[in-house]
């Protein structure tokens, strides 16, 4: 049998086992909750890949070639929500049918938004006075922070099902991320 | 006896067919071609036994291209027709191209990417880098035995979109059909991970000639995961030159050189670098166009000095990766060294000093990118079963289209492992806006300005409403090569429109066709060009000289109506003499030389017997 024939894309891989209208827990053979198993996550991404992967298909027909791109772009897609926190519950959410409104909802609560405030202002502090040490500090904050955010979302998720609550969490979590990205930014900046 | 089975020339006489397909490494200094033969992957040489061929192009004034070696010999004599380094033009444009002044090349402004004017005309970086792929493609066939099904052509990881397109433009015109782009750093763990079996997470330093990489990768059974990558895609070992360069003149008091001298002393420059890395210390001999001596001593401490905050230019990328990564130096295993530019001591000892450990530099760095390209190109090309290994590799900088107040909204962050798709929707800014212009960039930074512009186009049709109703959704598509194409779609009340791009920096497929078609063409038009010009030549040679023996001997050798007969011969070549045609030409030409014939013998005879008259034989011996 010649390698080209055992590498069909359809003989290779039945539209039953693997199909577009799956969600990406489907996809990647998950729970459909909020705590994941990383390692059988990155495992079953990697099986994936290696199935879709458009290098597997380079010397395949264009239709073959167009087909790995959708499959690998989706699988690449899947495995990027579902491996960040912040995207994980957005898209568990977004099944659920609630919008986490984090463009328009922007009501905080007073003592999250008083924190952010500050640590805006340190993050200002540091870069002006070159403060690498200050810049850890924050970062090392932030990350604490973060984690802990993750962990009631995932309560709100997996257990008491509080949906609104849930999505209040991905929005604070969303200015944990964009901080994130500053902190980061601030890095290069005094790298430079 | 058996008989032996002979195959036929560049058929394969094993059962199932092997795939002829290569791996190349279009360098800014060198370029190599490497394939898997027998199962190990072996770099190729040329018939003079060398593996790198140097990236130099020159066209020379008799015509013709001459690549490599012999092109390096002309750099100093003939720098502004001799092309090296042109992979730091590729996707380019003219105010991209730092340091111009000291370049002695003709550079053409044209839209997206900068042109050199050389003898042969106005050339692009695409067709220039070509030309080496040419070489390289005559070397894999000849050396193979047979027509190259692919080919996989590396590009350094932070190579943006413009200068993937244009490299993929410059296969194609060298007749190759791409089976990837592949980034150097990843084909360089390739060579490495296959040859060492190595799991864990490794940094491949790569700087090159004109280019630095960073990239950050995890290593686990057989996937080659990249995790983050970063660096300078204009920065590398021709910048260790330059600073030589510049200290040359300093301190031999010079300013303004021509484009020779200003060659002959990047040359001198760049053998200087070479020989810091066995020396301390190193004597810098030259003797320019006017006659001055360039005589300069340059030791190791001084060439660290002048070099230091190069050094830096890799080391802040490299931790960039590294917290793209959220990664540390604990972290990394291993640290690949790619590129004849990690030679320098100075290089080592910065990259062991960040990592705290000594880099790997077992593979030669010049070779390990076109090695690992070869193995992939095997895979690709379905020579051997690709369950073996999966390589997932990631876009270097990010995909963004500009909105209100110039600023950049990013719609596929750097490092989003490829291929990777994206949509963003957006609105209409003006009540019955019906046309919205989508400019699609590339870069970190805020401000569009500063980023790089791939494509620009418009949408057109959107149904007139109340601003910001409209919903137009972008979609950003990366394929597994790193190229981009942009698709925008109105999405309202069933009325869809939509509009796919390629960014506007890389050649259409129809520039390609073109380009093909107009290389043949040329040369066909420049031997018809050269033929109607010898013709013509010829012809008025021959009209002039027929017009003084009339004059001279007409009358007397000839009646009046043979005199008419060459008369009526010698206007229809005048006739014919400025056509385009050098056939035509050419009859009447001979035509004319048949009329004259009999004239022709008559001025012979008679001028034999007058140089006779009245000489002997002895005086016409001597």
């Amino acid at each position: 049998m010649g390698v080209e024939k055992a590498l069909r894309f359809d003989e290779f891989l039945p539209m039953k086992s693997l199909d577009f209208q799956q969600d990406f827990f489907q996809l990647f053979e998950l729970p459909s909750r909020f705590q994941i198993d990383n390692a059988a996550l990155d495992q079953r991404y990697r099986d994936l890949q290696s199935q879709v992967h458009p290098d597997k298909f380079s010397h395949l027909s264009e239709s073959d070639q167009r087909r790995s791109v959708q499959w690998a772009t989706r699988v690449n897609e899947g495995y990027q929500t579902l491996r960040s926190p912040l995207a994980r519950g957005r898209y568990m959410l977004s099944l659920l049918g609630v919008d986490t409104q984090e463009e328009t909802n922007t009501a905080m609560p007073l003592d999250f938004l008083m924190q952010q405030m500050e640590w805006r202002e340190a993050l200002q502090d540091a870069l002006q006075s070159k403060d690498i040490d200050a810049l850890d500090v924050l970062s090392d904050n932030n990350r604490q922070e973060t984690a802990t955010l993750q962990q009631q979302l995932g309560r709100q998720l997996d257990e008491s099902h509080d949906h609104l609550a849930a999505a209040g969490s991905v929005r604070k979590l969303r200015f944990l991320e964009k901080l994130a990205e500053e902190i980061s930014s601030a890095y290069d900046e005094l790298d430079s | 006896m058996a008989l032996l089975q002979i195959s036929e020339p560049g058929l394969s006489a094993a059962p199932h067919q092997h795939r002829l397909a290569v791996g190349i490494d279009l360098g800014t200094t060198n370029s190599l071609v490497a394939t898997v033969r027998n199962g190990i992957s072996v770099v190729l040489n040329d018939e003079q036994g060398s593996a790198l061929l140097p990236s130099v192009v020159r066209y020379p004034e008799e015509g013709g291209v001459q690549v490599g070696i012999s092109a390096q010999a002309r750099q100093s004599a003939d720098p502004q027709n001799t092309i090296v380094s042109v992979k730091r033009f590729m996707g380019r444009g003219l105010k991209d191209v730092g340091e111009v002044i000291d370049l002695p090349y003709r550079f053409v402004d044209s839209p997206g990417m900068v042109q050199l004017r050389t003898v042969a005309g106005v050339k692009s970086p695409v067709e220039v880098s070509a030309e080496i792929l040419k070489v390289l493609r005559d070397r894999a066939e000849r050396s193979l035995g047979g027509e190259l099904v692919g080919a996989v052509i590396t590009v350094p990881a932070y190579f943006d979109d413009a200068q993937r397109q244009a490299t993929k433009d410059a296969a194609k015109l060298a007749g190759l059909n791409v089976l990837r782009l592949l980034n150097e750093p990843t084909a360089a763990a390739i060579a490495y991970g296959l040859d060492n079996a190595s799991e864990g997470v490794y940094a491949v330093y790569d700087l090159g000639g004109g280019t630095f990489d960073i990239s950050i990768l995890r290593l686990s059974k057989g996937v080659f995961e990249v995790l983050a990558t970063n660096g300078d895609s204009a920065l590398g070992g021709d910048d260790f030159d330059q600073r030589i360069y510049c200290w040359i003149l300093e301190k031999a008091g010079l300013s303004q050189l021509d484009a020779k001298d200003t060659r002959l002393l990047l040359t001198h420059a760049r053998t200087a670098k070479e020989q810091l890395t066995d020396h301390v210390q190193i004597q810098i001999t030259a003797v320019l166009s006017g006659g001055e001596l360039v005589d300069v001593t340059l030791t190791r401490d001084d060439f660290y000095e002048m070099t230091q905050n190069l050094l830096a230019r890799t080391l802040q990328p490299t931790r960039r990766a590294l917290r793209d990564a959220k990664l540390g130096v604990e972290d990394i295993k291993g640290v690949v060294m790619v590129g004849g530019s990690t030679r320098m001591p100075q290089v080592q000892r910065a990259v062991a000093e960040l990592f705290k450990q000594t880099p790997l530099t077992n593979l030669d760095p010049d070779k390990v990118v076109a090695l690992g390209a070869a193995i992939q190109a095997n895979v690709l090309a379905g020579n051997r079963s690709a369950d073996d290994w999966l390589l997932l590799d990631v876009i270097p900088l990010s995909l963004g289209i500009e909105t209100m107040g110039g600023l950049s909204e990013k719609i596929i962050p750097r490092n989003s492992t490829i291929p990777s798709a994206r949509a963003q929707e957006f609105t209409t800014f003006k009540d019955g806006q019906t046309a919205m212009s989508i400019h699609v960039v590339q870069g970190e930074r805020e401000l569009v300005s500063d980023c790089r512009s791939l494509a620009k186009f418009e949408l057109r049709g959107i149904p007139a409403m109340v601003a910001g109703s409209a919903r137009i959704r972008v979609t950003f598509q990366v394929d597994a090569d790193g190229l981009l194409s942009v698709a925008a779609r109105e999405m309202i009340s069933g009325i869809e429109s939509a509009v796919t791009v390629k960014p506007s920096y890389g050649l259409n497929e129809s520039d390609i066709t073109r380009m093909l078609q107009d290389g043949n063409q040329h040369a066909r038009d420049d031997m018809q060009a050269r033929a109607l010009r010898e013709q013509q030549t010829e012809a008025a040679q021959l009209l002039e000289a027929v017009e003084t023996a009339l004059r001279l001997d007409g009358d007397a050798l000839l009646d009046a109506q043979a005199q008419a007969r060459i008369r009526l011969s010698m206007d229809a070549l005048r006739d014919v003499l400025n056509g385009n045609d050098h056939l035509v030409i050419k009859r009447a030409v001979e035509a004319l030389n048949q009329t004259t014939v009999v004239f022709a013998q008559a001025r012979m005879d008679r001028s034999v017997s007058n140089a006779l008259k009245g000489h002997n034989l002895s005086e016409l011996e001597g």
